[in-house]
């Protein structure tokens, strides 16, 4: 038995197709879901993926969260749905406010995209055990909107609850508060990032490297094993 | 007939690139004298009918749930008459 693995399609996704083949690749099954349906076709877990989500009108993230996908999601992800969001759905994430902070235009107004070195902070989330705790890895990052803000308050929790997840190394490429590329929820089913570990999963492809793999084989490992 | 603004700005301690270049651009253009710059969006939302207590109350809670993001925006909502003329 494998673990079914939901990629949410928004008008404006980019990544969703990019996405189910990770799963693919991981030993997972992907299932499609669909911005307007409410059925999340009793998925094990859900990805909302990259792209420009309703063009990202109003604010990045801000109108694919009142979809009506998203209400189940948000209901879902509270009683221990896991649920990976990545880019735009980090975006998203932060506007359902199930990840804490916001998400607002890179310090130099420009689109970026570029390797990025990482530190995995914290190896204890539902979509994090296959990495070791201060772990580097290389994964690509793509963004006009990627830096992370936060009250200090908030700032403070997250550091010393260890909510920080992933940290950027050597560059901060857009002006996120505490180097901060990706957090959890308190429960460690709720990741979002900026980083793309979709486009690192196989050699041949990306940075040449498989270091976004393990998002998805540590989800399969813990949906399996439940 | 009535208008309904709604402001909405970044918190005050939340950096402003953007309207931090444009503040940089100003005495280039000969504008001095201008310390800071930051940039906001303004809403308009006719209203069909009377603007009354409960029409702005859901307009507030309209803004403050989607219009704005209060982790990082603040906002403000106020009744702007239209002129009949002005149509």
């Amino acid at each position: 038995m494998t673990a079914r693995i939901g990629v949410v399609t928004f008008p404006g996704s980019l990544d969703d197709r990019d996405t189910q083949r990770a799963i693919r690749v991981a030993g997972a099954e992907p299932v499609a879901l669909w911005h307007k349906d409410k059925d999340l076709k009793q998925v094990d877990a859900v990805v909302l993926c990259g792209g420009f989500s309703y063009g990202d009108y109003l604010r990045a993230g801000a109108i694919a969260r009142f979809s009506p996908v998203m209400d189940t999601v948000i209901d879902q992800a509270k009683a221990g749905l896991p649920v990976l969001g990545i880019c735009n759905g980090f975006q998203i994430l932060t506007e359902a406010h199930l990840l804490p902070g916001g998400m607002l235009g890179n310090d130099h107004l420009h689109f970026i995209c570029r390797d990025q070195k990482l530190r995995v902070e914290n190896a204890d989330t539902a979509w994090t055990t296959d990495y070791e705790a201060g772990q580097e890895i290389h994964i690509p990052l793509k963004n006009m909107d990627g830096r992370y803000v936060a009250d200090r308050y908030t700032l403070d929790k997250l550091e010393a609850e260890g909510r920080v997840a992933f940290r950027y190394l050597d560059v901060n490429p857009n002006g996120s508060l505490n180097d901060i590329a990706g957090i959890t929820n308190e429960a460690g089913n709720v990741v979002g990032l900026m980083p793309h570990p979709e486009h690192a999963v196989e050699s041949l492809i990306g940075t040449g490297r498989t270091d976004g793999l393990p998002f998805f084989t540590s989800i399969l490992k813990k949906l399996v094993n439940a | 007939m009535a208008r309904v603004v709604v402001d909405v700005m970044l918190k005050p301690e939340i950096l402003d690139p953007q309207g931090q270049a444009v503040q940089r651009a100003l005495p280039r253009l000969g504008f001095e004298g201008i310390s800071d710059v930051r940039q906001g969006k303004r809403f308009e939302l006719e209203v069909d009918g009377p603007v009354d207590e409960a029409a702005l109350a859901r307009i507030h809670d309209l803004a403050e749930s989607f219009l704005a993001n209060t982790v990082i925006e603040d906002f403000t909502v106020r009744v702007e008459e239209v002129a009949e003329a002005a149509k």
